[in-house]
């Protein structure tokens, strides 16, 4: 072949492309993300500082004290015999209970049990949409059971779930994970299939690559931005699917105070005193939608499909 | 109108700040008169497809901007027309046709509708006669059964006849100019030289102006009246076709012919190392079927048998959909073929289980066609390549010792090894694919398309390269292509395959000379630019 004039041996090194903005500062410069980060840290704050900001025990009945309307005060008799003027900011429940420590009290349970079921179904449904997305001949029969999953309403398998053990933290939270798990797996099947046709795949595999450090070194790691997506979505989903549950009193046992009970208790009495519905409803959409607008901002950034062009 | 069409002058496009450079395009001026085909040609990057897309109006808001100069379509100013006015001239006056007609086209609307949308945006003709309109100009572009090919969906046609669709949307309302965008590279050969001749045909029936985008010099020799060379933004050089092929003076445009390869394969030696691959009767059926669905099953390779010798290089040639990328994922075992044998060394591996298949991996490296996509973007280029071969139990320092070794075979510097793959050009990555290969010590190397990808003056050093080591460590090479002039460079004999059938075996001198199946020869009609003899000149 005649020598192309400039075939001369090209040892060019690398030139650096120009930096891109990283993800950290793009995130930063998202009205949603930054919004939903602000108020979930407000909301797990309260949480954690629940004992300091609590005016009072969250389980303690003061039957001289019930159906107080918001900012009413009342005197209680505290362990040690003194008595104290208690401001009861959110009013008081039939049993004389302080709905405001309730509700302080009630952000742990709700952000506990949506975090967890993030990652518990995050993680069930990675390893399975994995297996499903890698090893064609268990495709369709794990697919084939995620449909099955999902032809059932969600809350409707969560009753199911919590009516066959006894009602705790553990299976509420076993209870919203299992209908959560196919819409992991499905995304993760979709992304595994089409990295696995990745030339640089293939490439690993001619190389010799074993199965599984293929998987983790090569495949892995495209999961990770779309699964926190998801994995926002799931959270914001479990905390109102926990609070239903125990609005519908299949829940988290009522003494424990969550969001669900607490709605679930002022449901009687809702049009005299709305108060009780009021406010953990208010903490509820709050938490729900600034959870749910954490993970628009982060679909908008870490998913180059979402990508606005021009 | 006497004038030219089309006029740009001292064309300037911003490119965003943090750009590797100013300006897209910087004082570019060019002109396409009445009835002539202007051919813009460049390699990646040098700005061709953004003087095209300013002339449409069609440049990214906000990331490209027209810094200065002006476009005149037939004396009128399409920089400082409205959007309303922009939108008037767009169809009526000039049109343009894309590189891809599957993704141009909507495929939700038939394809008549979506012709006869133009007519219903921009005349008041009734129903009955757009639809006559609809159906001539479907006629002149020579689409078979124009009638039924009205209510056909896109993905009803093969690439070809979605192209005579684009193009007779362009031209159904007459417009002065026509701006083609490389449309024909996703096509075949022998449905490129069709498309090409119904271009021409069709500005010479018209009397339309051409603006034609290409990176391939054989359709330039086969289309192109004038042409346009561009480099990194700047016209390089202009003239007639004639002119510029057979006597450039610019040093950038001498580079590109040269770098064409020609149609003339060199006399070569027949090889005579052992046999390092051999396949008997391989077959592989694609079928499919579920629980629930039909059984389909296409052939995609039917009693392939080829036999590569150490230090040979055997090329299958042959158009998309011929099982040529099949029987070669078939060899590397990336898929399982149906039946047949694959005997690499003595051994046949065509059924081996993966488990004891791991160590033939060793044996037979690929190099893919889509060096974006090849490497892993999250890992250094360094991790791409000790991958391998510590895979088979070398210490990471021994292989990172042999990785610089590699890296400097195919010319980059050692110390490039922990950068990643977005910080390389595509000619650099393919190097990487290579050394990343070559890391294996392999007996056999596959290159499916491994050239297809890259600039033509890219694609001279990569092949290069690939002889280099095919000789340096006495290589089998299996190197696919669908473009006969790398062929013809590159092997020693080749395999035509059409429809998963191999028709036609033998040394490339004498297949090229003396080609005995018809489709081999409609192949070597079809080569663009083939009757054209490209200047050489140092």
């Amino acid at each position: 072949m005649t020598a192309p004039a400039s075939s001369s041996p090209v040892a060019e090194t690398a030139v650096p492309l120009p930096a891109k903005p990283t993800v950290w500062r793009k995130l930063l410069r998202s009205p949603n993300v930054v919004v939903g980060v602000a108020i979930v840290l407000v909301m797990v704050c309260i949480g954690l500082i629940a004992p300091l900001i609590a005016t009072s025990d969250p389980t303690a009945i003061n039957p001289g004290a019930r159906n107080r309307v918001p900012m009413a005060t009342s005197t209680m008799r505290m362990d040690d015999g003194t008595r104290a003027t208690v401001t009861h900011y959110m009013g008081t429940d039939t049993l004389g209970r302080d709905v405001f420590s309730r509700v302080v009290y009630g952000a742990r349970v709700s952000i506990f049990i949506g975090i967890s079921v993030a990652i518990l179904s995050v993680s069930i449904g990675l390893v399975i949409g994995m297996a499903a997305g890698y090893f064609r001949w268990l495709d369709s029969i794990i697919m084939r059971i995620m449909d099955g999953l999902m032809a059932i309403p969600a809350i409707l398998l969560a009753i199911a779930v919590v009516s066959l053990s006894r009602a705790g933290l553990a299976s509420v939270i076993i209870a919203i994970v299992v209908p959560e798990v196919p819409r992991v797996v499905r995304l993760v099947r979709s992304v595994v299939l089409s990295v696995r046709e990745e030339p640089y795949v293939e490439a690993a595999v001619t190389a010799g690559t074993p199965t599984l450090k293929l998987i983790i070194r090569h495949i892995l790691p495209n999961t990770v931005a779309p699964l926190i997506v998801q994995g926002t979505f799931i959270c914001a989903s479990a905390i109102l699917v926990e609070a239903i549950l125990s609005f519908l009193g299949i829940g988290i046992p009522p003494d424990v105070p969550t969001w669900g009970n607490i709605m679930a208790e002022g449901r009687q009495l809702f049009r005299i005193f709305p108060h009780n519905i009021l406010y953990p409803g208010i903490f509820l959409a709050l938490t729900v939608l600034a959870v749910n607008m954490l993970g628009d901002g982060l679909r908008d950034t870490l998913d180059p499909k979402m990508e606005k062009r021009g | 109108m006497t004038g030219p069409i089309l006029e740009i002058r001292n064309l300037t496009v911003q490119l965003p700040k943090g750009a590797d450079r100013k300006f897209a395009v910087e004082n570019v001026s060019l002109t396409v008169n009445p009835g002539e085909i202007v051919c813009v040609v460049g390699e990646s990057g040098s700005g061709k497809s953004v003087s095209s897309h300013a002339v449409m109006g069609l440049l990214p808001k906000g990331q490209l901007t027209v810094a200065g100069g002006e476009i005149l379509l037939e004396g009128e100013n399409v920089l400082k027309a409205s959007a309303n006015r922009l939108r008037d001239l767009r169809g009526t006056r000039m049109s343009m046709i894309f590189q891809e007609p599957m993704t141009a086209l909507n495929p939700v609307v038939t394809c008549g509708e979506q012709i006869d949308e133009v007519l219903r945006i921009h005349t008041d003709l009734p129903a009955t006669e757009r639809k006559e309109k609809v159906i001539a100009v479907m006629e002149s572009v020579r689409l078979p059964d124009p009638i039924k090919m009205y209510d056909a969906y896109p993905h009803q046609l093969s690439g070809g006849q979605r192209q005579r669709i684009m193009i007779a949307q362009a031209l159904v309302l007459d417009p002065a100019l026509l701006i083609a965008d490389e449309p024909t590279t996703a096509l075949d050969v022998t449905t490129q030289a069709q498309i090409l001749k119904l271009v021409a045909e069709m500005q010479e029936r018209r009397g339309t102006g051409v603006l034609f985008i290409t990176h391939d010099f054989g359709v330039v020799a086969e289309i192109a009246h004038r042409v346009v060379v561009m480099q990194k933004g700047h016209v390089v050089e202009t003239g007639t076709a004639t002119e510029v092929l057979t006597n450039p003076q610019h040093p950038y445009t001498k580079m590109l012919i040269n770098a064409v390869p020609t149609l003339t394969p060199p006399q070569r030696e027949d090889r005579t190392g052992e046999v390092a691959l051999e396949t008997v009767k391989l077959c592989k059926v694609y079928g499919g079927g579920g629980f629930f669905q039909k059984k389909r099953e296409v052939r995609a390779a039917a009693d392939v048998e080829i036999r590569v010798r150490r230090g040979e290089t055997l090329g299958i040639v042959g158009e998309s959909g011929s099982g040529k990328s099949t029987v070669a994922r078939c060899i590397a075992r990336l898929i399982e073929p149906t039946s047949g044998g694959i005997v690499v060394g003595n051994m046949d591996i065509a059924k081996l289980p993966e488990r004891q298949l791991r160590p033939h991996r060793k044996h037979c490296q690929i190099v893919f066609q889509d060096p974006y996509r090849s490497l892993n973007p999250r890992r250094s280029v360094g991790a791409s390549i000790i991958e391998g071969p510590m895979n088979f139990g070398m210490s990471e320092a021994d292989a990172v010792a042999k990785a610089r070794d590699l890296m400097k075979l195919v010319g980059l510097s050692p110390d490039a090894l922990d950068r990643y793959p977005h910080q390389f050009s595509g000619g650099q990555r393919q190097r990487i694919c290579i050394a990343r290969a070559l890391a294996m010590e392999p007996e056999i190397l596959i290159a499916d398309e491994a050239v297809s990808a890259l600039d033509v003056s890219v694609q001279a050093q990569v092949l290069d390269l690939l002889d280099d080591v095919r000789k340096k460590f006495d290589l089998a090479v299996l190197f696919i292509t669908h473009d006969l002039r790398v062929a013809a460079q590159i092997c020693d004999r080749i395999a035509v395959m059409q429809n998963g059938v191999v028709v036609e075996h033998g040394r490339t001198a004498e297949v090229f000379a003396n080609p005995q199946h018809a489709y081999t020869r409609s192949l070597f009609e079809a080569a663009p630019g083939r009757n054209f003899q490209f200047a050489r000149v140092a």
